[in-house]
C-alpha cells in the first residue's frame, strides 16, 4: 500500500503499478472490505484501475489516522473472497453514424474496419471498475492490435450507448456526455436505470462480451 | 402543500441539496449545491434543516410564482430580486402573500443564487438526496433544469415569519474569495518548475467553458517535467487537473468520478463554495496551503456554519 492525499478530505491508496488483475483484486478486496466494515469516517470510495480514492469526514481523522486504519485493514483485505463475475453480454451495431471513428481506428492500426470489429468481439472483458458517469464500466484489456490513444479533442456530446475505445480499454458511455473516447459502435441497451437493482448493467468484477447485431436489429430492439 | 410556478425559469436552475456523497463505486459523482455555504445560510433563514433542498440558479434568475404564499430566503449572489414588483433584500426571509411573485434579473456579482422555501422542496429522491445531476439527467425535478410551466411541489404553507437577518461578520467571513487556497495535488511533483512557478504566481480566467462539471481556465499552459502516461484514478472535489494540453481545470460538483490527467493541486474544502461563485471572465489566483491548515480552516467554518443564534444580527 502507497499513500497520497489527494485533497484535505481524500486519501489516494495505490495497490499496484500496472492496469491487470493482480492490482485490481487488490483494489476490489479493500473496496469490499471497506463496505462491510466501513469506519464511521468514510464519505465514499472510489475504485480504479490500481487505486481506491477514500474520501473521510476530516473533523473526525486527519490523513496519518486514515492511514494506519487502512494499513490494519491491509491483512484481511487480502483474505477477502470476491463474489463470482457475472457474465454480461452487450448487443452492439458496429460502424456507420454509431461508430464514426471506426475507419480512423482501422487506418490508424492498418487494419479492415471489419478485422477491427472481428477483433473487439473476440475477447471477454473484465469491468476493472465504474467511474466517469453513472454506469460507466472501464472494460478491458482490448486485443493489443485495436489499441488506440483518445482523441485529441473530447467530443462535447456522445449518444448514450455509444461503445468506445481507449488506450486497451473499451466501455459503453450510459449517457449523453462528453466524450474522448474513439466511438465505434453502439448498444440499444439502457446501461443504467434508477428503478432497477442493480441499478448499472455493468458491476465491477463482471465479466463483458459483445456481440454483433444489424441495424435492423438494432432498429427493432429488444427483439420480439 | 404548496407549490412554485416557474413562469420563467432564468438561465440554468435546478433543485439542489447537500448532495449524495457515497456512491462512487457506481460511478455516480455526490452533486449538489454549487455553493453549499449559501444554501445552508439561506435555509437557516428560514428554519429549514441546513441541507434541505433549494433551487439554485446560474447567472441569470428568472420568474416564480407561490401560489399559495410561503416564506422565501434569497442567498449567495445579488440578483437583484424584486418581491411583487419592489426591490427585496437577500439574507433575510420575507413573507410572500399567496399568488406573489418573485423576479430576479442578472448577477451583480457572483454566479449563483439561492432560493430556499420555508419546509423546503419536495421531489423524489435519488440515492437519499434531491440533489438533480444534469449530465445523467437524475435526481432533483425530473431529473434537469426548470422549465416554463414547471409546477414545483413544496412543503405545508408556512406563513410565520423571524425577522432576522444574517449577520454581516457572518457574510465577510465566508464572503467568496478569488485566491483559492489549494494543496498540492497527488501529482504535484510530475510539474516542471516553470509550470508550478506559473501556476501559484500567475492569473488564471475562467472560461466560457465552464459548468458545475468542472471550471475550465485560461492562462499559462501547465506543463510535466518530461511526458508521462498516467493510470486513471478516482478524482476528489475541486482537484486542479491539467489536461494535455497544459490546461488546468477545477472538478466540480458534478465531475466525473475518475480521470487520468494529473492533478497539481486540490482547492481545500472550506474554498470550495467560492469556486461556486465564479462567473465567466473572473480572475482567480492560487495559494498553497498545508493540510493541516486546510483541515483546520474546514473545521472552523463547520462550526461557524453550526452556530445556531450567532448566525444572525
Amino acid at each position: 500500500m502507497e499513500f497520497r492525499a489527494a485533497s484535505d478530505q481524500a486519501m489516494l491508496v495505490y495497490l499496484g503499478e500496472e492496469i491487470g488483475l493482480a492490482s485490481h483484486r487488490r483494489v476490489f478486496q479493500l473496496l469490499r472490505l471497506l463496505q462491510e466494515e466501513p469506519p464511521a469516517w468514510v464519505r465514499n470510495l472510489q475504485p480504479a484501475y490500481c487505486s481506491l480514492l477514500v474520501t473521510f469526514d476530516p473533523r473526525v481523522v486527519d490523513h496519518h489516522e486514515v492511514e494506519a486504519v487502512l494499513r490494519s485493514y491491509e491483512e484481511r483485505a487480502e483474505k477477502m473472497a470476491l463474489p463470482l463475475p457475472r457474465s454480461v453480454e452487450i448487443p452492439v451495431c458496429y460502424g456507420g453514424e454509431f461508430g464514426p471513428d471506426l475507419d480512423d481506428v482501422a487506418s490508424t492500426r492498418n487494419l479492415s474496419p471489419s478485422r477491427v470489429i472481428e477483433l473487439h468481439l473476440s475477447r471477454t472483458y473484465h469491468a476493472y471498475f465504474l467511474g466517469f458517469a453513472p454506469g460507466f464500466a472501464y472494460l478491458g484489456d482490448l486485443p493489443p492490435e485495436i489499441a488506440t490513444p483518445r482523441l485529441a479533442t473530447p467530443r462535447k456530446q456522445v449518444a448514450p450507448g455509444s461503445v468506445g475505445i481507449a488506450g486497451t480499454q473499451t466501455a459503453v458511455y450510459p449517457f449523453a456526455t462528453p466524450g474522448g473516447w474513439r466511438l465505434i459502435g453502439r448498444t440499444p441497451l439502457v446501461m443504467f436505470r434508477k428503478d432497477h437493482e442493480p441499478m448499472g448493467l455493468i458491476a465491477v468484477g463482471d465479466e463483458v462480451r459483445f456481440r454483433a447485431i444489424t441495424r435492423e436489429e438494432f432498429a427493432a430492439w429488444p427483439p420480439q | 402543500m404548496s407549490s412554485l410556478l416557474v413562469e420563467n425559469p432564468g438561465l440554468l436552475t435546478t433543485v439542489q441539496d447537500l448532495g449524495r456523497p457515497g456512491f462512487g463505486a457506481l460511478g455516480v459523482s455526490p452533486s449538489g449545491a454549487a455553493d453549499p455555504v449559501a444554501l445552508q445560510l439561506g435555509n437557516a433563514l428560514v428554519g429549514n434543516a441546513a441541507g434541505a433542498a433549494a433551487l439554485e440558479m446560474t447567472l441569470v434568475g428568472g420568474r416564480y410564482v407561490f401560489p399559495e404564499g410561503g416564506v422565501i430566503a434569497l442567498a449567495g449572489a445579488d440578483f437583484g430580486a424584486k418581491l411583487n414588483g419592489q426591490p427585496t433584500e437577500m439574507w433575510i426571509p420575507h413573507a410572500v402573500r399567496p399568488g406573489g411573485t418573485l423576479e430576479l434579473g442578472l448577477t451583480r456579482a457572483g454566479a449563483r443564487c439561492y432560493l430556499c422555501l420555508a419546509d423546503g422542496i419536495q421531489v423524489e429522491q435519488f440515492l437519499g438526496s434531491a440533489s438533480t445531476h444534469l449530465l445523467s439527467g437524475l435526481g432533483g425535478f425530473a431529473g434537469r433544469a426548470l422549465r416554463k410551466g414547471d409546477l414545483v411541489k413544496c412543503g405545508a404553507p408556512v406563513q410565520r415569519i423571524r425577522r432576522r437577518r444574517i449577520s454581516p461578520k457572518v457574510l465577510e467571513t465566508l464572503k467568496p474569495r478569488k485566491c483559492l487556497r489549494v494543496t498540492r495535488g497527488p501529482q504535484a511533483d510530475w510539474f516542471s518548475e516553470p509550470a508550478k512557478r506559473a501556476f501559484f504566481e500567475g492569473k488564471f480566467r475562467v472560461s466560457e467553458d465552464s459548468d458545475r462539471l468542472g471550471l475550465r481556465l485560461e492562462g499559462a499552459s501547465l506543463a510535466l517535467q518530461s511526458p508521462r502516461e498516467m493510470i486513471s484514478e478516482g478524482v476528489s472535489l475541486g482537484a486542479v487537473q491539467v489536461t494535455s494540453s497544459g490546461q488546468p481545470i477545477i472538478l466540480f460538483v458534478e465531475q466525473q468520478t475518475a480521470g487520468g490527467y494529473p492533478k497539481i493541486a486540490n482547492v481545500i474544502g472550506a474554498d470550495l463554495h467560492c469556486v461556486g461563485q465564479l462567473r465567466p471572465r473572473d480572475e482567480i489566483t492560487f495559494a498553497q496551503v498545508s493540510l493541516e491548515k486546510a483541515r483546520a480552516l474546514w473545521i472552523a467554518q463547520h462550526r461557524f456554519l453550526n452556530s445556531g443564534e450567532e448566525l444572525f444580527a
